[in-house]
């Protein structure tokens, strides 16, 4: 038996609430960043199970192109995390408030 | 795609997925974090998407979790200090909202979607050739300007992580 694309699409759901909680539970940038990562790749298997669904190439290449960004997102965003850690000497989330008045 | 093979793909991804959130140190979250990646490309290929799940498995899997474990190892905070464990109310918070969350995602999907539907889903949808025919053409914009993207955050990821130069 086939499996219905509603199966995938509340996995995906379950993957990006999983993220959600991550990102609000833990207070290491770099394990909030992973969440984000989930969370975004849950999207892009929503495109290509919709994009099966309807037997349609479009929700593949906005796939394509998340991937690309979520790439330009890891490389400075982690930069940004490598700069903090220059800076503040930290990856917890709460130690940084530069812009706290 | 069987059943049975998307219930344990799917159980996969969900352990691993909490294996990111709930594991102490960094380097195991990022080790979950590429399990749960290559799970996640398994299901593209089930759903006929190969050429996507090659894009995955190296981008993902083989660009962002080896970044992500290189920096780890650069800074060396591997283990979190616990002050996550000192605020319990926030946790239940966060995973009361969550649980909300899950629950209009769930309603939206039982009210919006076709469900049951099974998808035809030709087993060559998702290959090389077909998805390069429409995005050299129909979108190829996009395509390029994801290049010039790329190029900008090569050249802002190098300025930001660059050290200072004494004055």
């Amino acid at each position: 038996m086939m499996t219905p694309t509603s199966f995938i699409l509340i996995l995906s759901a379950i993957i990006f609430t999983i993220g959600a909680v991550g990102v609000l539970v833990r207070r290491n940038a770099l394990i909030i960043f992973m969440s984000v990562e989930m969370m975004l790749n849950s999207v892009n298997l929503t495109l290509v199970a919709v994009a099966n669904q309807w037997g349609n190439l479009t929700g593949q290449i906005f796939a394509f192109i998340v991937i690309a960004v979520a790439a330009v997102e890891v490389a400075v965003g982690l930069a940004i995390i490598i700069a903090i850690v220059r800076h503040k000497d930290t990856t917890n989330i709460d130690e940084v408030h530069l812009l706290k008045g | 795609m069987s059943l049975i093979s998307f219930f344990i793909l799917a159980f996969f991804a969900l352990l691993t997925a909490l294996g990111v959130l709930l594991s102490k140190n960094a380097v195991y979250s990022a080790l979950s974090l590429l399990a749960h990646f290559l799970t996640i490309a398994l299901l593209y290929f089930a759903l006929s998407a190969q050429f996507l799940g090659i894009v995955q498995v190296i981008v993902y899997a083989g660009a962002i979790v080896v970044l992500f474990l290189f920096v780890i190892m650069l800074i060396g905070g591997a283990t979190t200090p616990a002050i996550h464990e000192k605020r319990p109310i926030a946790r239940v918070a966060a995973t009361v909202l969550g649980a909300l969350f899950l629950l209009g995602l769930m309603v939206v999907l039982f009210k919006g979607l076709p469900l049951g539907a099974t998808p035809a889903g030709a087993p060559d949808a998702g290959s090389v050739q077909a998805v390069a025919e429409p995005l050299y053409t129909t979108y190829l914009l996009p395509f390029e300007l994801a290049s010039v993207l790329l190029l900008a955050g090569m050249l802002g990821g190098i300025v930001l992580a660059l050290k200072e130069r004494k004055r």
